[in-house]
């Protein structure tokens, strides 16, 4: 098991408790990026829809669940802080400036839901607020993504970079690339919850946001060995290439299915194959951090609360989590099948 | 990082939370109310309760919205700006805050789909359902960030290894010395600026409606709405007097130097008097221009004419909370709360003789009152986080070592003035829309009477109900293979 590459000198819930943990948080995460991901995505979209209906529409697909997705990033962060905080404090601090322009971009999007509706001639600004915002906290978490892969520079339990170590090419790259991929599940959200001449741009959209993501997955891909970090050796090794070599071909072969599912019509698959791309790169990111939480100097046991904390929180979210992913299930349920093509104006709840 | 990095980022946490509390203050009580609407609606099957419950929940997703946002900023600044605070309490809050969000944040945001949305597709069981989680969910949110915020001014349960807070006690680090009598004082006051929120926003109503002559049934909503409030707002101004009076002897106990900088007594004595005006002087260490009732300042805070009193020169100057702002906090907050219980009283006055609706002056006080609840919320935080000063944690740790080491002023300063800018913005436009909706107010009952829930003639938010299969003739959803 050196794939796991586990500490020798630590047994029982020391050991394991981290590794629960870890999963937990990377599934919030990975709930997060799915969910917020396409609404995110509509807003993306936002502007080039091409008429006041269909940005109606497209909000109304989005507004009953978009502020229990982005419930998911705030657990995110209580979940660093409850478990992992070493890692919290050394993370927000180097990430301060891409965190705070994702804030204030999700702050512009957030209240644009309720604003948008009750507007007459400012109608228009919160139209913008909401795709600038959207495509500013893209953009940041895109840009956190890529600071993760570049790794942090850090001295014990302190980070010892700059407020601007984060902002490099590779970066920004990957802030581009999020754009791509949140406007694929936006626009196959769209197939999904809409009808009409609005669902075939919607079929138009995806189209051209997966050939971009598929261009920026290859690009990142190409990049990342290049890197000063470990991960050509962790990747390009044997036998490790040996049991990687699927996460790409899966990719491919996932991907070729999701261009047939926009293609031929299919209301449901384009969606959920969407989503199941987006869980491959998360999958090969998992695969090129572990066990760093702040790589590569801090491993997820030495950023570890102690084991009672993490017992204290792990009882409560074994009961809580099912619970929550549940009812996250449920709400979607309800609120199945598409949205109707007629809005009244001034419609909302 | 140097002074003025330490003072940026206090300014900055304090705007951020101060902003962010009016949104929990109000919507917690504002869920309660919904509650309350819905239930009597079902009841008794009176439409005006459900037109009611529409009006008020568009008003709740405005503040619940905002709420969010903003609470999303507090989640990270602890670690942004605060990195020392986040490794040194991380043990012992990040669970606590991690259980608020677990139990409380996805309790509501779940459910508050369900309830602003869903009412066609779940039908009215459901839909109450769906309102008490939402309520549930705020009183658990607060109920776990009071127990993280009253460790740091009581901690207990804990021990201290490696220079980090661990914990001993999980039961004693929840529910510490100060955190029972904070959460009630909290949720008393916040279903207090609920209640006199509701009330000064049906005031407008009325008083609009009078201006423009309504008739009486476009106002009966505003009316209904009016004296539920007035009914809240008679029965907690006076509890939350008790309460408060039980939070200062709390306080007395635990927090000496903070009781001392309320009261801006100097000098350790028995029998002080109440101060009612000084300007407190921290540099001379005294006060100017007292104006204080001699010997009632022990009676009220310990219940005993020759109470002994703590006085701020037994602790050193650098230990000192700033006692102006201190001071003035407390001073705004009671008598708020004492304004709030005469108003109280004046309704009841009002009502026993049947004129509740009618006393313009009466109507244009209850408008005035509108932000006091919030108001009164707002310095009471003020006292206790101020009243902490230095420390974070009481005590333990101090604010120049909570502070993240690597970050600079500039970057503080430039986050602060882009909060400053963007709140204010939002929370423009916010007031705005709201009035927007208080302008038009609830539907009046004549319009849906008869009307079936399910068949309102105006459709807030219409989705086709047709299922997985989508509608009849809509293209056919072929699968690809």
């Amino acid at each position: 098991m050196d794939f796991l590459q586990l500490p020798p000198d630590l047994a029982g819930p020391a050991l394991w408790l981290p590794l629960v943990w870890a999963g937990i948080i990377a599934l919030a995460v990975a709930m997060y990026v799915l969910l917020d991901g396409f609404d995110l995505g509509i807003g993306i979209l936002f502007t080039a829809a091409e008429s006041e209906n269909w940005r109606d529409r497209m909000m109304l697909s989005v507004a009953p669940v978009w502020d229990f997705n982005e419930t998911w990033l705030i657990l995110g962060g209580a979940g660093l802080f409850a478990v992992f905080h070493v890692a919290y404090a050394v993370l927000m601090p180097a990430l301060y400036v891409p965190i705070l322009l994702m804030l204030i971009a999700l702050v512009f999007r957030g209240v644009a839901f309720e604003f948008r509706f009750k507007a007459e001639r400012s109608k228009h600004l919160w139209d913008k607020s909401f795709h600038y915002g959207s495509l500013v906290a893209t953009f940041s978490q895109g840009v956190v993504l890529g600071t993760f892969v570049q790794g942090f520079q850090t001295d014990g339990r302190q980070f010892t970079g700059h407020t601007w170590d984060f902002l490099t090419p590779f970066s920004v790259m990957t802030g581009l690339a999020l754009i791509a991929g949140y406007g694929l599940l936006g626009s196959t959200w769209l197939i999904m919850k809409t009808s009409g001449e609005l669902e075939l741009w919607a079929r138009r959209m995806a189209q051209r946001f997966l050939l971009a993501t598929l261009a920026a997955m290859g690009v990142v891909s190409l990049w990342v060995p290049f890197l000063a970090t470990d991960l050509r050796e962790r990747w390009f090794t044997l036998p490790n290439l040996l049991y990687l070599l699927p996460v790409p071909a899966m990719t491919a072969l996932v991907a070729a299915l999701l261009w047939r599912a926009v293609d031929r019509n299919a209301r449901y698959r384009a969606f959920f194959l969407a989503m199941a791309l987006f869980l491959l790169g998360y999958l090969g990111l998992g695969v090129s951090l572990f066990p760093n939480i702040v790589p590569p100097g801090i491993t997820i046991w030495e950023a570890a609360n102690t084991p009672s904390s993490q017992m204290f929180t792990l009882v409560g979210f074994s009961f809580a989590l099912p619970a929550t992913l549940a009812y996250t299930v449920y709400a979607y349920w309800v609120f199945r099948g598409q949205v109707a093509e007629d809005i009244e104006p001034g419609g909302y709840h | 990082m140097d002074l003025d990095a330490v003072l940026l980022a206090r300014i900055q946490f304090g705007f951020t939370i101060a902003f962010h509390i009016i949104f929990p203050s109000f919507t917690i009580g504002l869920a309660s109310w919904l509650v309350l609407l819905e239930a009597q609606w079902l009841r008794t099957g009176n439409a005006l309760y459900r037109n009611l419950f529409r009006f008020w929940s568009k008003v709740f997703a405005v503040s619940f919205g905002l709420g969010v946002v903003s609470g999303i900023v507090m989640s990270y600044q602890f670690g942004t700006n605060w990195s020392g605070y986040a490794e040194f309490t991380g043990n012992i809050l990040g669970p606590v805050i991690a259980y608020e969000v677990i139990t409380a944040f996805f309790l509501e945001a779940a459910f508050l789909g369900i309830m602003l949305f869903g009412w066609e597709r779940v039908g009215n069981g459901l839909h109450f359902v769906a309102t008490c989680a939402v309520a549930l969910g705020t009183l658990l949110s607060s109920f776990w960030i009071t127990a993280a915020n009253s460790w740091m001014q009581t901690p207990a349960g804990y021990a201290i290894e490696d220079g980090v807070a661990v914990p001993v006690d999980w039961w004693l680090i929840v529910f510490n010395p100060s955190f029972p009598n904070r959460y009630m004082h909290l949720i008393t006051g916040m279903y207090l600026t609920t209640a006199f929120a509701i009330a000064g926003m049906s005031a407008y109503m009325l008083l609009r409606a009078r201006r423009q002559g309504d008739a009486p049934v476009r106002i009966e909503g505003a009316r209904r709405s009016m004296s539920m409030a007035l009914w809240f707002a008679a029965i907690f101004a006076p509890v939350q007097i008790v309460l408060g009076d039980l939070q200062g002897l709390a306080v007395l106990d635990q927090q000496p130097t903070k009781l001392a900088a309320i009261e801006a007594n100097w000098e350790t004595q028995r029998g002080v008097p109440l101060v009612l005006f000084a300007w407190p002087d921290q540099e001379a260490q005294e006060n100017r221009w007292e104006v204080a009732i001699p010997r009632l300042g022990s009676l009220i805070l310990a219940h005993d004419l020759d109470g002994e009193i703590p006085g701020l020169r037994d602790v050193p100057r650098d230990r000192q909370p700033p006692v102006l702002p201190v001071f003035f906090s407390f001073r705004i907050m009671v008598g708020l709360g004492f304004l709030m219980l005469g108003v109280a009283a004046w309704s009841l006055w009002l009502r026993w003789k049947g004129r509740l609706f009618d006393s313009p002056a009466f109507l244009w006080t209850c408008f005035a009152m509108t932000p006091s609840g919030i108001a009164a919320v707002v310095f009471g935080w003020f006292t206790a986080e101020i009243g902490r000063q230095p420390w974070v944690v009481y005590g333990l740790l101090h604010r120049d070592q909570a502070v993240s080491p690597s970050v600079e002023a500039p970057t503080v300063l430039a986050s602060l003035v882009a909060f400053v800018v963007v709140y204010g913005i939002v929370f423009g436009f916010g007031t705005y829309y709201l009035f927007k909706l208080l302008r038009r107010g609830p539907d009046p009952v004549e319009v849906v009477e008869g009307e079936d829930v399910a068949r309102k003639p105006k459709r807030p938010f219409s989705m086709s109900s047709e299922g997985l299969e989508g509608p009849p003739g809509h293209r056919a959803d072929h699968p690809a293979e």
